[in-house]
């Protein structure tokens, strides 16, 4: 009974933009809750075979949150940024960062509404520049070393 | 535009109203980025879209999609696992 009957839609409304929305069977403090508390964000938020660990996370505007992913292996890879907007429980902003890769910052906004018992999820991705977006791809080629670009393909290893 | 045709970076000017300096400066970008390739042919440098690259772009995009949607899996089982001990645990009352 997972929800593969309701698969996200996916819209691009701007070549800086990606939206997803995603209906789920539950309240929105709910769902709002597992997105904002220490103890549920590592159930859901990385990739199934990284255990992922809360190591900074205060939840209001200006505040820092740091995740990391850790693989069988012992490697780590952390993610981090700082919330913008913080309005229980409709709404979260904040700046999402691959530490591998910094300066590439993404601006990740989610709306939570519910109708009917349902709450639907809305997440927009807001790359600062077209290029930015691009630019996670092609970063390491300003340094010439393949190093990024290393780290990049262990980076979308781990999104998959 | 460039995916129709190669063009030079005058041909290119011609379409913006921006300076011919500044399209010089965005397509050295574009071209360290490897989206596209500047050829010398004769007297003229010819710009050439690299498809392949654009591809990864949208690749990119579709990595991103895959992160959320797998994301929203999880979200989506633990909430219906919250609601199925919910409605156990009003049983028991």
């Amino acid at each position: 009974m997972s929800g593969k009957n309701n698969a996200a839609t996916v819209t691009l409304p701007s070549a800086q933009e990606i939206v997803m929305e995603r209906i789920f069977n539950a309240p929105r403090e709910l769902v709002f809750k597992a997105y904002t508390d220490p103890d549920l964000i590592p159930r859901w938020w990385g990739p199934r075979r990284y255990t992922t660990t809360v190591d900074k996370l205060d939840v209001r505007a200006g505040g820092v949150w740091r995740f990391i992913q850790h693989d069988a292996a012992g490697n780590e890879f952390a993610f981090n940024g700082v919330y913008r907007e913080v309005v229980p429980p409709a709404r979260l902003s904040y700046t999402f960062e691959f530490e591998g890769l910094p300066g590439h910052i993404i601006v990740e906004t989610v709306t939570f509404e519910e109708h009917a018992g349902q709450t639907k999820v809305s997440v927009t991705g807001f790359f600062e520049s077209a290029e930015d977006r691009d630019g996670m791809l092609t970063s390491g080629m300003e340094e010439g070393a393949n190093e990024s670009n290393d780290r990049l393909a262990e980076l979308l290893a781990t999104l998959v | 535009m460039l995916a129709e045709q190669p063009l030079t970076l005058n041909g290119v000017a011609e379409h913006f109203e921006i300076s011919r300096p500044a399209i010089s400066k965005h397509m050295k970008i574009l071209a360290e980025c490897g989206l596209v390739v500047i050829r010398q042919r004769g007297r003229e440098r010819y710009c050439e879209v690299q498809p392949a690259k654009l591809n990864e772009v949208s690749t990119w995009v579709e990595q991103y999609r895959q992160t959320w949607e797998q994301r929203f899996d999880r979200l989506d089982e633990y909430l219906n696992q919250q609601s199925r001990e919910e409605s156990q645990h009003e049983r028991k009352k």
